[in-house]
């Protein structure tokens, strides 16, 4: 099986190239994913670099471009690809080496949206009621595991990644908008006016599209449109 | 050689959940903290922990932490100390009520209190029917709980290192810990951390072996740090074996299904946990179950044409269930079996997942050591918690549930006695700069540029070694040969080399430094394994069946010099309640 993978190394490469590997066909088993095979070929070459860590989609360290589409490469099926399969780092953030980019400002914007619980209540000796539907206001918001493969799809969050606060980030700050417990809605609809921060997203969908745990950006900022909306009227 | 040098009260390594619980505490008290992780935080892996956390809180059925403590101690074989049980049962409804009010989103009753399921281990009135203790975020409960800490740390200004690895403690003449030195991976340059506290809470090492149900990160690097800086690692030999990874690949498949309705089939089609444990069946202790696997297939009654696996079936329990309190599970078997459990069986078996053993501490996460004035004498600077401790409250087995609740319980309690200790130490004792170059020796041995043996390959028969040396059960022969092996491939490491010597971002480099602790914990466990001639909890000798409380009930030391074994009494005494003797062990 072929590939063709983006190498940098700033220690010695003036400019980053595509590089052609090989994988034994005798290495390949049924059901293997795409993370086997990258450890299999780093098994020959120490120096192709990648982050990896939990190997079964739940940690978000190993986001990639995989044939020009993001995704975790332990979660994708080496079978569901064409091959030479081409892989490149996460797009528009800075590569630090071959397929390990810089996500400082995806990190810095998902700061932004004070991803915290806010609710200055005295605290009752036992937990906050929260009734089941309620509760499920949550699902499909906070299973977001800060791959970054959303945001660094975004057309939006690639022009303007310091002002935009890109899918990932707003997608949190509806999870605590939408959170019973959080009293701080007027704070957090306060800092998100203006016209970069939450506006910038032009419903490309990108981020719908290519997220690996089937969560949908899109509809949560759509819902902080509508809030904001509500509020000024 | 002069390196960069950052000062700060007190230096956490590892952000998994007990390092995060720990360090809000102290970011709260205003002490100045930092922590470094090989990985981002969030990719920690309590971000993998599924059913969820232990506490009597009694939501669903009656419940209270003196039940809990019971069924701890008797889980852990007896080899538990209780006053460490009690205090972490006693806390448990705390620590959960806390995170319910930091945001963490767990599941609901119809009443708005926090979900509870029932566990394995689980019981009510010492030992009476099944419990619900198990506090839940659907199957997700880890990811909820590490999200929701790194959130609160964000809140509290928290200082991380993100992406540095620690190389090595640092400790004066005197043997206090004043630090460790740090590597930056993305550039290189190595860091030396100067601080009043360290506190390793690094996790487990179940990269020791080839098919488990851990991240690629589970290399047990501060139990090595901790072995390197001479202090023992205590009850090695138990090592848990969940007993549903996917059969043959290792996803962990929770417990939950089966505190949710799901039970094990054989390939006669016989519900055979009846048979092992006639009482609490597929929710007996996670030991119990994963020798009643082993034995099902190794007396021939496996499933599958190589009759090599048995059967997780939650089909019965209906698609809503599964698709509200088993989302995650689901997926992961959609992923990597192409089936959907709402409808077919999940092939599974047991898989090396969770170190029992660690850093020997008290219960304030003081590091401890056998000296001059008895067995549990605290290293000055040095606190550890979570997996990579041994307090001890999970003994010769964990109990599903009790690991999120360990690393809560004692995050928290070693940073509250670290707030004291701060109080009294106002000033860092100056640097030592033989720790420095010592640790710094370390690091440069991975710049020669030639040898025999890659890590890789290296590594590959370390955790085959291990998986047939020192597995579900084990006899004399067996691990004396393993012993053997092990010693043999760490002689090996001598003539290992990486060919990758860039600065930046060099991934051989954190691998090889991997290995290394692997190899040190590897040691540590075959031979603890050898020497303890008992049966008890996860550890099985088929030579010695039985339990042996009159020569056993005993914590093992192992010491990295010489490969030295020392014992030390189990403390059997609780804080306030009578203690729990050793009975026989049934469920």
């Amino acid at each position: 099986m072929r590939f063709s993978i983006y190498r940098f190394d700033p220690d010695k490469d003036s400019q980053p190239y595509m590089q052609d590997y090989a994988l034994d066909e005798a290495k390949i088993w049924p059901g293997m994913m795409l993370l086997d095979a990258l450890l299999e070929l780093k098994a020959q070459d120490e120096t192709l670099s990648f982050r990896r860590s939990c190997q079964e989609g739940v940690c978000g360290s190993d986001g990639m471009n995989i044939n020009g589409r993001n995704g975790l490469a332990c979660i994708t099926p080496l079978a569901s690809l064409k091959t030479p399969i081409e892989l490149r780092p996460l797009p528009g953030q800075p590569v630090i080496r071959d397929l390990i980019v810089d996500l400082n400002q995806f990190y810095s914007q998902y700061r932004a949206a004070k991803p915290y619980l806010i609710n200055e209540d005295p605290e009752p000796e036992v937990e906050r009621l929260q009734s089941p539907a309620e509760r499920e206001q949550l699902d499909g918001l906070y299973e977001c595991i800060l791959c970054a493969c959303c945001s660094t799809s975004c057309p939006s969050f690639w022009w303007n990644p310091d002002k935009f606060l890109g899918p990932a980030a707003l997608l949190q700050s509806w999870r605590f908008l939408a959170d019973s417990r959080d009293r701080a809605t007027d704070l957090r609809l306060d800092e998100l006016e203006g016209p970069f921060k939450l506006f910038r997203c032009h419903t490309i969908m990108n981020c719908v599209e290519v997220c690996p745990k089937g969560l949908n950006p899109t509809r949560a900022i759509g819902r902080i449109k509508e809030l904001m909306l509500k509020r000024s009227m | 050689m002069s390196l960069p040098r950052r000062k700060f009260d007190t230096l956490i390594i590892g952000a998994g959940g007990g390092g995060l619980r720990a360090a809000l505490q102290l970011s709260q008290a205003e002490a100045r903290v930092a922590v470094v992780s090989k990985v981002f935080p969030t990719r920690s892996h309590t971000v993998a922990a599924q059913g969820g956390v232990n506490a009597a809180l009694a939501n669903v059925l009656p419940d209270n932490w003196h039940w809990h403590m019971f069924d701890t101690v008797k889980g852990s074989d007896y080899l538990g100390d209780q006053d460490a049980i009690e205090y972490m049962c006693r806390a448990a409804p705390r620590v959960v009520y806390e995170l319910e009010h930091m945001g963490v989103p767990f599941s609901r009753l119809d009443n708005g209190k926090i979900y509870q399921r029932a566990f394995g281990g689980q019981s009510r009135n010492f030992g009476g029917d099944q419990a619900a203790r198990t506090c839940a975020a659907a199957d997700r409960t880890g990811h909820a709980i590490l999200h929701t800490l790194y959130q609160q740390n964000i809140r509290a200004r928290t200082h991380f290192f993100d992406e540095f690895f620690a190389i090595d403690l640092l400790r004066d003449p005197d043997g206090t810990v004043i630090g460790a030195l740090v590597l930056e991976i993305a550039t290189g340059e190595p860091l030396v951390i100067e601080a009043k506290t360290t506190l390793l809470a690094t996790g487990g090492a179940g990269q020791l072996f080839r098919t488990n149900t851990n991240a690629l990160i589970n290399t047990g690097d501060g139990m090595a740090m901790a072995l390197r800086a001479d202090i023992p690692l205590q009850d090695m030999e138990f090592f848990q074996f969940h007993p549903t990874g996917i059969a043959g690949k290792g996803m962990l498949i929770t417990e939950g299904v089966r505190g949710e309705g799901g039970y094990l089939l054989n390939g006669e089609g016989e519900r055979f946990m009846e048979r092992y444990a006639p009482k609490a069946k597929d929710l007996a202790s996670r030991d119990v179950v994963s020798r009643a696997i082993y034995t099902e297939v190794r007396e021939g009654r496996g499933c599958g044409p190589n009759k090599d696996h048995v059967l997780l079936k939650l089909d019965h329990l209906g698609v809503d269930v599964v698709a509200k309190r088993l989302p995650g599970i689901r997926e992961t078997v959609k992923t990597f079996l192409y089936l959907d459990p709402a409808e077919t069986p999940i092939p599974v078996y047991p898989t090396a997942h969770y170190t029992m053993g660690g850093i020997p501490t008290n219960r304030h996460g003081q590091v401890v050591v056998p000296e001059h004035n008895g067995p549990d004498e605290p290293v000055l600077g040095l606190y550890a918690a979570g997996e990579c401790a041994c307090v001890s409250v999970h003994g010769a087995n964990r109990l599903g549930g009790n690991s999120l609740l360990d690393i809560l319980v004692f995050g928290r309690a070693a940073a509250n006695h670290i707030v004291g200790e701060l109080k009294q130490n106002r000033y860092h004792r100056p640097m030592n700069e033989d720790s420095v170059d010592q640790a710094m020796t370390r690091l440069s041995r991975w710049d020669r540029r030639d040898g025999s043996e890659t890590v890789d390959g290296l590594k590959r028969e370390l955790q085959t070694v291990m998986e047939q040396h020192c597995g579900v059960f084990r006899n004399e022969t067996i691990l004396q040969e393993g012993v053997d092996k092990v010693v043999e491939l760490e002689a090996r490491m001598k003539d290992a080399y990486i060919k990758d010597h860039s600065k930046i971002f060099n991934t051989a480099r954190i691998e090889a430094l991997e290995l290394e602790n692997l190899m040190d914990i590897a040691l540590a466990t075959v031979c603890s394994a050898l020497e303890r001639r008992e049966s008890r909890g996860a550890h099985s000798r088929v030579d010695y069946p039985e339990r042996d409380d009159v020569r056993w009930m005993r914590h093992s030391l192992f010491h990295k010099d010489g490969r030295r074994m020392d014992y030390k009494p189990v403390r059997i005494k609780p804080i306030t309640v009578e203690p729990f003797p050793p009975k026989k062990r049934v469920y």
